[in-house]
């Protein structure tokens, strides 16, 4: 058994393994341990964005390089994406997305329920195939088939992490 | 003063090597880039307005020893133009994007952007920490700008005024995935 905290790490140790040489991202405090361990890798570039969507457009320029890239998100942020990822539906370009949840299990804010319900069916509309986690012990093999399936076969794969995996944002401190 | 944008596009163009890649923005600048003559190191955008500079960032950051040209217009650079400040933080040393400035939304219809009421391009991408941020409004300077896209040592920015002319489409290939196929196969990375 996998102690729950260290799947970020687990993450991070399968994507490293995969070949993934940027990793783009707006930050979560679910991928807070991720994009530490990707700022701190030499051997991957870590590209703060200023809205998701960049982040769609940098892993379809990666591809064009011979790259492989990896995209991190809050599910709001898929939102930020969708005419952009005409992009790599058009073209067929690998698109690894890392989605953490907000706006379902045990969510405090309001505002975050209408992006948050809706992420799986815009994702599925978008050509996406879905890889829901809840479960800290299937993050690795999640993330394995994950990785091959975005790359390997030039597909839009977006890993879903809820919240029930993260754990709710705690409002009180 | 301006320039005429196919004229511009084939004096930044002249002489190209093979390490050169080129990316436009949707519309204009794509047809001004097929009418420059087809490369297979051209990677035409048809649609994905606000993504050209994070493609060219992204395929910047993968191949380092080859420069990339992002040729854009200000329509598609105001829409993504917080690329800039996310590209003025990792500051490629091999990536240029040149803004093709008219003011104008050209492909739609000539309705007038917010650069041509007033937003400036160069002072944005300055702001954003970019290493060389050129106005580029006469022939000298174009020729300039075209010099260095032949030896770039840090992230250039340039903005470009062009005039209103709209000359006839040259439309290049639209099959995004044998566009995406025939880029990577002519850089060696196929598959």
């Amino acid at each position: 058994m996998i102690a729950p905290a260290d799947w970020p790490d687990r993450l991070f140790e399968t994507l490293k393994a995969g070949g993934v040489r940027q990793a783009g991202y707006l930050p979560d405090a679910g991928h807070a341990r991720l994009i530490e361990r990707c700022r701190a890798d030499k051997d991957i570039r870590d590209v703060v964005l200023t809205t998701e969507e960049e982040g769609v457009a940098l892993t379809a320029g990666a591809w064009l390089g011979g790259a492989r890239a990896v995209l991190l998100m809050q599910s709001s942020g898929l939102g930020n994406c969708i005419n952009m990822l005409s992009l790599p539906r058009a073209c067929r370009f690998p698109m690894l997305m890392l989605i953490t949840m907000r706006g379902e299990w045990e969510e405090f804010n309001p505002w975050q329920v209408p992006m948050g319900s809706i992420v799986d069916p815009v994702l599925k509309l978008c050509e996406a195939e879905v890889y829901r986690v809840r479960d800290a012990d299937a993050v690795q093999g999640t993330a394995e088939r994950a990785v091959q399936r975005a790359f390997g076969d030039e597909r839009i794969v977006a890993m879903v992490l809820s919240q029930e995996l993260i754990g709710a944002k705690v409002w009180t401190k | 003063m301006s320039l005429e944008r196919r004229a511009a596009m084939a004096t930044l163009l002249a002489g190209r090597d093979d390490g050169l890649l080129v990316v436009p923005g949707l519309g204009s600048t794509c047809w001004d880039l097929a009418a420059a003559g087809d490369n297979d190191r051209n990677f035409y955008l048809w649609g994905a307005m606000g993504g050209a500079a994070m493609i060219g960032l992204g395929l910047a950051l993968a191949q380092p020893r080859r420069r990339v040209a992002v040729i854009t217009g200000d329509g598609e650079m105001l829409m993504g133009m917080g690329a800039l400040a996310t590209i003025g933080l990792q500051k490629p040393p091999n990536l240029a994007v040149v803004v093709f400035d008219n003011g104008l939304y050209g492909e739609t219809g000539m309705q007038q952007s917010a650069a041509g009421g007033g937003a400036d391009l160069v002072s944005v991408a300055a702001g954003c920490g970019i290493g060389t941020c050129l106005d580029v409004r006469d022939e000298a300077s174009l020729a300039d700008l075209a010099a260095r896209l032949k030896g770039l040592s840090e992230t250039l920015f340039a903005r470009v005024a062009i005039s209103r002319a709209e000359p006839p489409r040259v439309l290049p290939l639209r099959d995004g995935v044998a566009l995406k196929q025939r880029f990577r196969a002519a850089i060696g990375v196929n598959p």
